[in-house]
């Protein structure tokens, strides 16, 4: 279905065996299987609980409570959802309990006024007395070329820090979806939000990442700025 | 389509979740213009720096603290 989260490199199943074989192992106290899933999802659920916490140390708490969880509770996991969803359940309400004594509670139910409107500036676009009114006023410039630019350091700052002053719903969602890699059907369970909202968060969050990375480039040295 | 109606609906498209006839209109727009198709493009770029992005991993400590209590917790 979605091309680009399946060419995302997220850290995906990988090298896990499937879901029932995998919870048979940790009822059974397999302390290899343990640590491999240990290894393989604390980035990702790192990731996801900074979302709600207001701190690093904050989020390793969420993260460390949510494997004693699963420790306790995998005699409890039932299948009926993917191992890493049901998991992640576990994680964001630990999240969100720790979020709400750090006075950051956030409502899934609805959307916000800052979930509305043009995600790209109208003024791109040529008005009503144009020749070509919703059309490009000038293309957006064009960036270097992705097979020479290895994902730089410099780039990945500029992410974080459109990621960091994102909404929090759109913070969570492209996290989930983008970073973590889960599709949007399990970032709805997950979070116990519409298809449509989730699609709405995840679009203005891509879009403003996108729109900070076009500002680094077009004033970035050895870039085209501007070129049509 | 005009192009400020393009823009918001990428990550509809990405998904698949458009429905036939606007897709078609969207994938019509696609084919004519180059500002959105680069848009497109920048957009998918953005998704899959965003995949690429390092992460912070478990402290050693805690890791090893979560392997013990697995252990005891475990135990036969």
């Amino acid at each position: 279905m979605a091309t680009v989260e399946e060419a995302g490199g997220g850290p995906g199943p990988g090298m896990l065996p499937p879901d029932a074989e995998l919870a048979a192992r940790l009822r059974g106290g397999d302390e290899a299987a343990f640590a491999a899933l240990l290894d393989s999802w604390s980035r990702g659920m790192l990731r996801a609980a900074r979302a709600y916490v207001a701190s690093d140390e904050a989020a390793e708490d969420v993260v460390q409570e949510t494997w004693l969880a699963i420790i306790r509770g995998i005699d409890r996991f039932e299948g009926r959802s993917s191992l890493r969803t049901w998991a992640y359940r576990i994680l964001v309400n630990i999240a969100k309990t720790r979020g709400v004594k750090d006075s950051r509670t956030i409502a899934w139910s609805s959307l916000d006024p800052e979930d509305f409107g043009p995600t790209v500036d109208p003024g791109r676009f040529q008005g009503p007395g144009d020749p070509q009114p919703g059309h490009w006023r000038r293309f957006p410039m064009a960036w270097p070329s992705a097979e020479t630019e290895v994902v730089s350091g410099e780039v990945r700052h500029i992410i974080e820090a459109a990621l960091a002053d994102l909404p929090h719903r759109q913070r969570v969602v492209i996290t989930l979806r983008d970073i973590d890699g889960y599709s949007s059907g399990e970032v709805c369970s997950i979070l116990e939000i519409s298809a449509a909202n989730q699609r709405v968060l995840l679009h203005r969050a891509r879009a403003a990442v996108r729109g900070r990375l076009e500002e680094y480039y077009a004033t970035s040295p050895g870039t085209e700025g501007g070129r049509r | 389509m005009n192009c400020d109606e393009f823009v918001e609906l990428v990550t509809a498209y990405v998904d698949g979740t458009l429905d036939e006839a606007t897709e078609r209109r969207f994938t019509g727009h696609l084919a004519e213009c180059d500002g959105c198709d680069r848009y497109l493009d920048q957009i998918r770029r953005t998704v899959h720096s965003l995949a690429a992005l390092p992460s912070q991993s478990l402290p050693g400590q805690a890791r090893d603290r979560l392997l013990a209590a697995f252990r005891d917790f475990r135990r036969p």
